[in-house]
């Protein structure tokens, strides 16, 4: 595996749970002798309004303590989110896209071009195997199948400790259906 | 040493796991974002029995000052924290307690002061508590901060200070943000940081009487001897970082140099912030410009001599504020660095740099921009200020 520091930018709405995914696949990296941030844009959040999380992930120690405002990945856990905010905003050329939507990765690209489109039907697979519309976990195995950063077998090990097994369950099917359409 | 895995820990987690280790008797503390999430994770150590301590949450951080003061009176060894606003009401009790010489230990998690209300980080909270005469730390990570925390106790109860300390970790930017920390074993937290208490203290079968009236004849010497215990522990605090260093690995000194000895541009900082300004410096290198930096990890006592040793030989000095002193000359810390320049007999150019005020971002191109500022002064020799406003719309 090689790769330079990757930033990564979570959008969500809030009781989504996209700061414990942050925190979630933070330690994911560590446990993979990674280096990794987790960390949140906090304000006074509500349920339902609109949040944004950050992770950074390298090799070498982390030597940054600024927002981020470049990132090589975007990680949308909302599908109706992208209706009201920019969420490529800053997203480096040729990023990676990850959302949670129905659509299809093409009808993505079109609305996003020029960047690696990355999606799965998340909110259905969170409905089915966890009765509840939250996506964050499996979410992160979308992001396990479209960057090979965090194996899933270590994102795996975290979700597990802090929920169950249905959680890994229903990240194991998003990396199952997670489809990738490169630029 | 024991080797352990990395834990992926908040600051303020990372703060709460080490008071757990150090086996604390009694914490009082009043909820105030962002600091909320540490006392709550010590709550849960203690419902689940992995520490055993009395927990009193209290109606207000005055009462809960007033309660560690209280409790390290009767020989306990005590944790507290707070932020802003709730930093600000425990004021007045804050000289009580090292005055009477409490090894009260207490994590601040900086944040902005009201008004405006603002949840997010500066030094506004912490700068107003500069002559409580507390130790002050600062720390750049959720690293720092637990080794801290483990070294305070073993200061605070060191019999030749006896003082409390104040550990700073900027809020938001380091008590929310999860990063790998690699904790000691809780036997060498121990054996670091033994329980030292000892008399005077309140004990029902010989009362004693503890911050009693004094009268103008005794009063100067009373204070006097808190003013000398605060100086006097400047060594103690470098050889405790030292001795943790041979422990732990991991030693930060009282001041943090980085590529000083031949730069021509100093920047001093404190706090997170130090890490974009040390990276700022990695990058400015590479281009050739001579360029280093400071971070300043101990404000109280000041550390003049250790940072006059690095700084001496600059051309200009940059100083980074994160808090108003309204009125004053400059900024607080501006003010430190130029006095200890003024009684070693040096007369380099300085500039105070406010910046990251209730949360403001600071980017890498923030501090790149300082640079250019001292750039320009080395090269034509003229300061046309003494203090910019980085970022300052209007």
């Amino acid at each position: 595996m090689c790769f330079g520091m990757i930033e990564i930018r979570w959008h969500g709405r809030g009781g989504q749970g996209a700061v414990t995914a942050t925190e979630l696949l933070a330690k994911a990296a560590i446990k993979q002798g990674l280096y990794a941030q987790a960390f949140a844009m906090f304000g006074p959040e509500r349920r339902g309004s609109p949040v944004v999380a950050f992770n950074r992930i390298d090799k070498e120690p982390i030597e940054v303590r600024s927002h981020v405002y470049e990132p090589d990945v975007i990680i949308v856990l909302d599908p109706l989110i992208i209706k009201i905010i920019d969420v490529t905003a800053g997203l480096k050329p040729k990023g990676t896209l990850i959302i949670n939507s129905k659509s299809s990765p093409k009808e993505l690209s079109e609305l996003f071009p020029n960047f690696r489109i990355a999606v799965v039907d998340a909110t259905s697979i969170a409905l089915q195997r966890l009765n509840v519309p939250i996506t964050n976990t499996v979410m992160l195995g979308a992001f396990a199948k479209a960057k090979s950063v965090v194996d899933i077998s270590n994102i795996e090990k975290v979700v597990l400790e802090r929920f169950d097994q249905l959680n890994v369950e229903a990240l194991r099917e998003a990396f199952d259906k997670t489809i990738v359409l490169e630029v | 040493m024991q080797i352990i895995e990395p834990l992926t820990l908040s600051g303020n987690l990372a703060i709460a796991y080490a008071v757990k280790q150090l086996d604390v008797d009694v914490v009082a503390a009043y909820p105030i974002t962002p600091q909320t999430t540490m006392v709550e994770k010590i709550s849960e150590y203690i419902s689940k029995g992995e520490l055993k301590a009395n927990l009193l949450l209290v109606e207000s951080e005055h009462s809960a000052i007033s309660a560690c003061l209280s409790a390290a009176a009767s020989g306990a060894r005590v944790f507290t924290s707070s932020s802003s606003q709730g930093l600000l009401l425990m004021h007045e009790i804050l000289f009580i307690t090292s005055a009477l010489r409490f090894p009260v230990v207490m994590a601040i998690a900086n944040r902005a002061v009201s008004a405006p209300i603002n949840i997010w980080n500066d030094h506004g909270d912490i700068m107003p508590q500069r002559d409580t005469g507390w130790i002050q730390l600062f720390v750049e990570s959720a690293q720092e901060a637990y080794d801290k925390v483990i070294q305070a106790y073993r200061i605070a109860e060191d019999d030749k200070v006896r003082l409390p300390i104040m550990i700073n970790i900027d809020g938001i930017v380091l008590s929310h943000t999860y990063e790998p920390v690699y904790p000691i074993s809780d036997s060498d937290v121990a054996s670091f940081s033994p329980w030292n208490l000892y008399s005077p203290r309140l004990d029902p079968d010989n009362p004693i009487t503890i911050g009693a009236f004094c009268y103008p004849d005794y009063y100067f010497e009373t204070r006097y001897q808190s003013l000398k215990a605060l100086n006097d522990s400047l060594p103690i605090i470098s050889n405790v970082d030292k001795e943790f260093g041979e422990l732990s690995g991991r030693s930060y000194g009282i001041v943090s140099p980085f590529k000083c000895d031949d730069a021509d541009i100093i920047l001093i900082s404190m706090g997170s912030i130090s890490m974009t300004v040390r990276a700022a410096v990695k990058k400015l290198r590479e281009k050739g410009e001579k360029v280093g930096m400071l971070s300043l990890k101990l404000f109280r006592p000041f550390p003049s001599k250790e940072l006059i040793r690095y700084i001496k030989n600059a051309k200009a000095i940059g100083i980074i504020d994160r808090a108003f002193s309204p009125g004053a000359v400059a900024g607080p810390v501006f003010t430190e660095v130029t006095s200890a320049l003024y009684l070693s007999k040096m007369d380099i150019p300085s500039v105070d740099f406010f910046l990251g005020l209730g949360g403001r971002d600071v980017k890498m191109e923030d501090i790149k921009d300082i640079f250019n500022i001292l750039k320009r002064i080395v090269k034509t020799g003229l300061i046309e200020r003494h203090s910019y406003y980085i970022g300052l719309r209007g």
